[in-house]
């Protein structure tokens, strides 16, 4: 892959603090354009790899480049690049988000529209309203329209929906896939899936500060497990079959039914999930 | 559509015009005085303060002439580490919880401008606080106007500078907002007693004297003491201002060395 392709290259990160290892030897390429998920439960070290990015920390070990730059020497070049979603970022209790926005966006040479930005983030009827009084969803919208209005080319997000209800977890979702739309690279962290599963075109799964497994959604979920047959028997018990040959479970299955002159009631059959290719690679033991 | 690839081109990138550090910090100042008077409760108090003391020293002492003119600028310098020290504390230690100040750091906000602009609203404050309490002499308590302007400038400035690094330094040794006024106030009333008690009493003990002599709100006092009251030049207090800019020197050495743009969980 030719350097104008990549937006975030990492090899062999590592982070130490005092006698914990938090991250151990990650290996990242994130392709521009691309919309990149780290996967893992909490604790895994993806906060402590995406502030590395960020510039926010220092690393222990390892090369790293963000849009062609060490992000540790805090150029101001790159930031003007980049736009960050934090985990938990704050605002002034008595600024309103139009306000914020402008004035964030006089940091920048060329911000978006903030208007645009204030539609894009879905804040329309709260832009006017003081932060105080904004609810958590409003304020994660605006933390997504602070990190837009310098139209960054990578967005970082940590843990975007963490904490949402249903309806503000789509919408977050809505707008990240606008941003894709728009062509940025985006990185992600998150812990949830489903999450991951809908919007990321290649997916790290992080455990322990290591990467168990890396590719996109569908290819780590075949790759792995088995496919799921179930129904529901004469005696209306569940039953269950894992086969990795599908198409002849389901024919011997149907032949032997048809022999006895029943049905397999509520008959199905599941891909792998990223949620099994997940437990299975982060149980313990 | 050429907006997709703007990113990926260096050349058009190297003549982007980058905000320039005077303008970001005048806006960033303007930005910290809309905060600072849309927190009614703070805005009150930081101006009520030197006022209620105003007026009950004002009230006691009355009458006597001699005692009022060296309450007054006793008031102004305390009123000084009110709008600098006190505030800044209380400021940095909010915003840092608040993870406003992580979030301006990943930002390509230049830490100059930011503190550029935080520094100019606590100047600001203090140049308020000194013109209600320089006018509340002459109207109320009939000292006159200032006898020496340029004395009270160097030593308003000198006094702002040093304790509102002193301030952010001291932001670093608090660990939450919790508990913001019990170390700011642990700080605060000792050293206004002390250089209080020192400046007005010529019995004070020895030992005493000494520490508020190498604090910096006694010398303040009396630089703004010579200003105001008695015009005898700033020739003459060139030790105090000397004092009060060490510490601003110590002060600004702590504030850049041990910040902290984020809390750290304990």
């Amino acid at each position: 892959m030719s350097d104008a392709a990549v937006a975030i290259d990492v090899r062999d990160l590592r982070k130490r603090y005092g006698e914990f290892d938090a991250v151990r030897g990650i290996d990242i390429s994130v392709r521009r354009g691309e919309v990149f998920g780290l996967l893992g439960p909490n604790g895994a070290g993806k906060t402590t790899t995406v502030e590395i990015l960020e510039g926010y920390r220092a690393r222990s070990g390892g090369d790293v480049s963000v849009l062609g730059h060490d992000p540790g020497r805090r150029s101001h070049e790159l930031r003007q690049r980049i736009g960050i979603v934090l985990q938990s970022g704050g605002i002034y209790s008595h600024i309103t988000p139009r306000e914020a926005l402008h004035h964030w966006a006089s940091f920048y040479p060329h911000p978006r529209d903030v208007d645009e930005v204030i539609a894009l983030a879905g804040l329309h009827g709260a832009a006017d309203v003081r932060s105080r009084r904004l609810s958590g969803g409003q304020l994660r919208r605006l933390d997504f329209a602070l990190a837009l209005v310098g139209d960054p080319e990578l967005i970082f997000l940590d843990e975007p929906t963490t904490g949402f209800d249903p309806e503000a977890r789509r919408s977050a979702w809505e707008t990240i896939r606008k941003l894709r739309e728009l062509g940025k690279t985006i990185l992600l962290t998150t812990h949830y899936l489903d999450e991951a599963q809908e919007l990321a075109d290649r997916v790290a799964i992080v455990k322990d500060g290591r990467i168990l497994a890396i590719g996109a959604p569908r290819e780590l979920g075949v790759g792995a497990s088995h496919y799921r047959i179930a129904w529901r028997d004469r005696d209306g018990e569940l039953v269950e079959r894992h086969t990795d040959d599908p198409t002849s479970l389901l024919a011997q299955l149907t032949a032997d039914a048809l022999a006895r002159g029943e049905t397999l009631d509520e008959l199905s059959v599941a891909r792998p999930t990223l949620e099994d290719v997940y437990l299975e690679l982060t149980a313990d033991g | 559509m050429a907006d997709a690839v703007v990113g990926d081109n260096p050349a058009r990138r190297s003549h982007r015009r980058r905000p320039g550090t005077v303008a970001l910090a005048w806006r960033q100042y303007r930005l910290e005085r809309r905060m600072f008077w849309r927190n009614p409760s703070a805005a009150f108090f930081n101006f009520l303060l030197p006022l209620l003391f105003l007026a009950g020293g004002g009230a006691i002492l009355a009458g006597n002439q001699d005692q009022l003119n060296r309450l007054i600028p006793a008031i102004a310098a305390m009123s000084v580490m009110a709008t600098t020290f006190t505030a800044l504390a209380y400021n940095v230690v909010f915003l840092r919880e608040r993870g406003v100040l992580k979030r301006i750091r990943g930002t390509p906000l230049p830490t100059l401008s930011y503190f550029g602009g935080v520094a100019a609203n606590a100047v600001t404050n203090a140049a308020l606080q000194i013109g209600i309490v320089v006018v509340a002499g002459k109207l109320i308590f009939g000292i006159g106007w200032p006898r020496d302007w340029a004395e009270l400038i160097v030593f308003v400035l000198v006094g702002v500078v040093s304790l509102a690094a002193l301030g952010v330094a001291f932001a670093h040794a608090i660990p939450n907002f919790e508990s913001t006024a019990a170390y700011v106030n642990a700080v605060f009333l000792p050293v206004v007693f002390i250089s209080f008690y020192v400046f007005d009493s010529s019995s004070a003990p020895g030992f005493l004297r000494q520490i508020a002599e190498a604090l910096p709100l006694k010398p303040l006092i009396d630089g703004l003491y010579g200003a105001i009251v008695t015009g005898s030049g700033l020739g003459n207090h060139l030790d105090a201002l000397a004092v009060i800019a060490l510490w601003g020197v110590f002060g600004i050495f702590l504030a850049v060395r041990g910040f902290s743009w984020e809390q750290h969980r304990t």
